[in-house]
């Protein structure tokens, strides 16, 4: 409905100590996205806040996917799929036409709802971001590698192993994997297509305790289905109905106190 | 065919009058005629490969000695052995992929991911691929003579060679060239049958760490293809290694005394060479047994070459299940 206001979040929410408003990584306006004459998002406005959790809930068809994947431009590859509106990262429009596709995907990662580690070794689904981006420089990779593993939490476990294959980890460790090959590249942002809904119980703790570390580095923005997921690990978040964005504030405020029944009926599981 | 129970019931107990009632025919309901049928028929397939590989197998088993594998065919090729055919064989099928792989896989990878599916220019290489399968290879043969020889070969001479023959006559290349043309739709469709079984999942994951199409193709697509692009790549051989219309006019020989070691060299091949022995031999009745050997070694290169293509096939597809 309408983009997060942080006059008036402050105003709501006398409690919260803000220091001025919080740094917007991600400014969306009027963004429409149409795939051919289907009409996936109306006029969606969205400020994703620097170094601090974001999650688009909704049920399934609701956009939020198409959403995600707008803002590091992955749409681009669906034939007759088109966005019409402002995507600002950083202060620039990511449709802009100077603008480097690839290079914004080194700032925006992705990672997927399927763990998809590509059927070559740890180490080099890991290395892949960075040699593509030209680095030839062992060391240099080397050092990449390990600290991506460790931020993803699985160096540890995978340390002795880097030359095994990446398809014969568990599927939690392969969606870790996953999250420490789009780290390896450096990004700012990390966006997140329900990353543990193909997981077990003790692995998507394993995701959620990682988004947490993570969150002081990096901007995160993640798709779920789970509720108590969404309540627990984010900031803010969005809630995402027929391709409008019905509300969007704090977690807190949308999980105890919408504004919009709408939002109440689906975070009470009356609907969705 | 089976009727249904239920129905089958009702029909007894009328007591209908059908031979399929009686008690001692009854056991013919559950007979349909199609097993039967198609069973024969498949046996008759499979009873003339046995026939034609024991034919073979029979009369050449015995002429297949190292002597026959490695020397040259001697006294008006009624003895001797096969080796600058098995040379030229090898030698020609090898240029052959040489050129066919490369311009098949860039073929699929264009078809798959730079054309659009429904652009003109898509179908119109589509269809090309299609009809290229389905030319007859005679009129390939006449095509290698008269474009490559006569063309690209003449034009070669006179730009190279100041007018003196050199590549404008029948040659390896020019055989292999019309050889690879003859085997690219395999190569492209195997080819391109890889490149979509490969899940989006790779792509959308290299797109995602800011790699560009040609990045994506190169190390995600194109490795990931291997095994079609290998199994293609033996497929093109041991089709092309058994043809003879499209080289006869573009390069084989009859008899050459030395092996091909230029481009423009003749050649001797397998194919060829059985043609040879069956319709121009002084002697035939002392060729026979040559040309039963001859045959079984083709057939044996050519059924290697296909347990390859599967072995390679498999190995791969191990490997990439980890």
């Amino acid at each position: 409905m309408t983009a997060l206001n942080h006059s008036h979040i402050a105003a709501k929410q006398p409690e919260r100590v803000v220091v001025g408003p919080p740094p917007v990584k991600i400014q969306v306006r009027g963004l429409n996205f149409f795939y051919g004459s289907n009409q996936a998002l109306r006029n969606v406005d969205f400020d994703v806040i620097t170094h601090a959790v974001t999650a688009l809930i909704g049920p399934s068809g609701c956009g939020k996917t198409t959403f995600l994947r707008t803002m590091n431009r992955m749409n681009d590859q669906i034939p007759g799929a088109r966005a019409v509106g402002t995507v600002l990262l950083d202060g620039t429009d990511i449709h802009g036409p100077d603008v480097d596709v690839t290079a914004l995907r080194r700032r925006v990662g992705m990672v997927f709802q399927r763990s998809n580690p590509f059927p070559k070794t740890i180490y080099e689904n890991v290395a892949f971001g960075l040699r593509i981006a030209g680095i030839r420089d062992h060391y240099v990779i080397d050092e990449a590698v390990e600290n991506s593993l460790r931020l993803a939490a699985l160096w540890d476990e995978v340390k002795d192993n880097l030359n095994g294959l990446a398809l014969q980890l568990s599927g939690g460790q392969q969606q870790r994997l996953c999250i420490a090959r789009a780290l390896a590249v450096k990004p700012d942002v990390l966006l997140m297509d329900e990353p543990a809904s193909a997981l077990d119980p003790i692995s998507t703790g394993k995701i959620e305790e990682l988004i947490e570390d993570l969150k002081s580095r990096y901007t995160i923005v993640i798709v779920t289905h789970n509720m108590q997921q969404a309540a627990r690990i984010s900031e803010y978040t969005g809630f995402f109905y027929m391709g409008e964005l019905i509300e969007y504030g704090p977690t807190v405020k949308i999980f105890t106190t919408p504004s919009e029944k709408r939002t109440e009926d689906y975070v009470t599981g009356r609907f969705g | 065919m089976m009727a249904d129970p239920a129905a089958v019931h009702v029909t007894t107990d009328q007591g209908a009058v059908s031979i399929l009632s009686h008690r001692r025919f009854r056991f013919l309901r559950h007979v349909s005629p199609l097993p039967i049928l198609t069973g024969f028929l498949t046996l008759c397939v499979v009873a003339m490969l046995v026939i034609v590989l024991w034919n073979i197998i029979a009369g050449g088993i015995g002429g297949l000695t190292w002597e026959f594998l490695t020397a040259s065919p001697t006294e008006g090729m009624t003895k001797g052995g096969i080796f600058p055919a098995i040379f030229g064989t090898v030698f020609l099928v090898f240029l052959m992929t040489v050129f066919a792989i490369p311009v098949g896989v860039a073929t699929a990878v264009f078809l798959r991911y730079y054309a659009r599916p429904e652009s003109k220019l898509a179908r119109l290489v589509r269809v090309a691929v299609n009809n290229l399968a389905g030319v007859p290879s005679i009129v390939f043969g006449l095509f290698g003579l008269g474009f490559f020889i006569q063309f690209v070969g003449r034009g070669i001479d006179k730009a190279f060679y100041g007018g003196d023959l050199a590549f404008g006559q029948p040659a390896i290349i020019w055989a292999s060239l019309t050889l690879a043309v003859l085997t690219l739709p395999v190569v492209i469709v195997t080819t391109e049958e890889a490149m979509r079984a490969i899940p989006r999942d790779y792509i959308e994951a290299s797109y995602a760490l800011g790699a560009t199409r040609w990045q994506t193709i190169r190390h995600v697509v194109i490795p990931n293809s291997m095994t079609g692009i290998l199994t293609g790549g033996i497929l093109a051989v041991s089709r092309g290694a058994g043809e003879v219309a499209p080289i006869m006019f573009t390069g084989a020989a009859y008899y050459l005394p030395y092996l091909p070691a230029k481009l423009n060299d003749q050649f001797m091949e397998l194919g060829y060479h059985v043609y040879v022995l069956s319709t121009q031999s002084p002697d035939v009745e002392k060729t026979l047994p040559l040309l039963y050997s001859t045959v079984l070694v083709l057939l044996l290169l050519t059924f290697a070459l296909n347990a390859l293509a599967v072995v390679i096939r498999m190995r791969l597809r191990l490997r990439q299940a980890g």
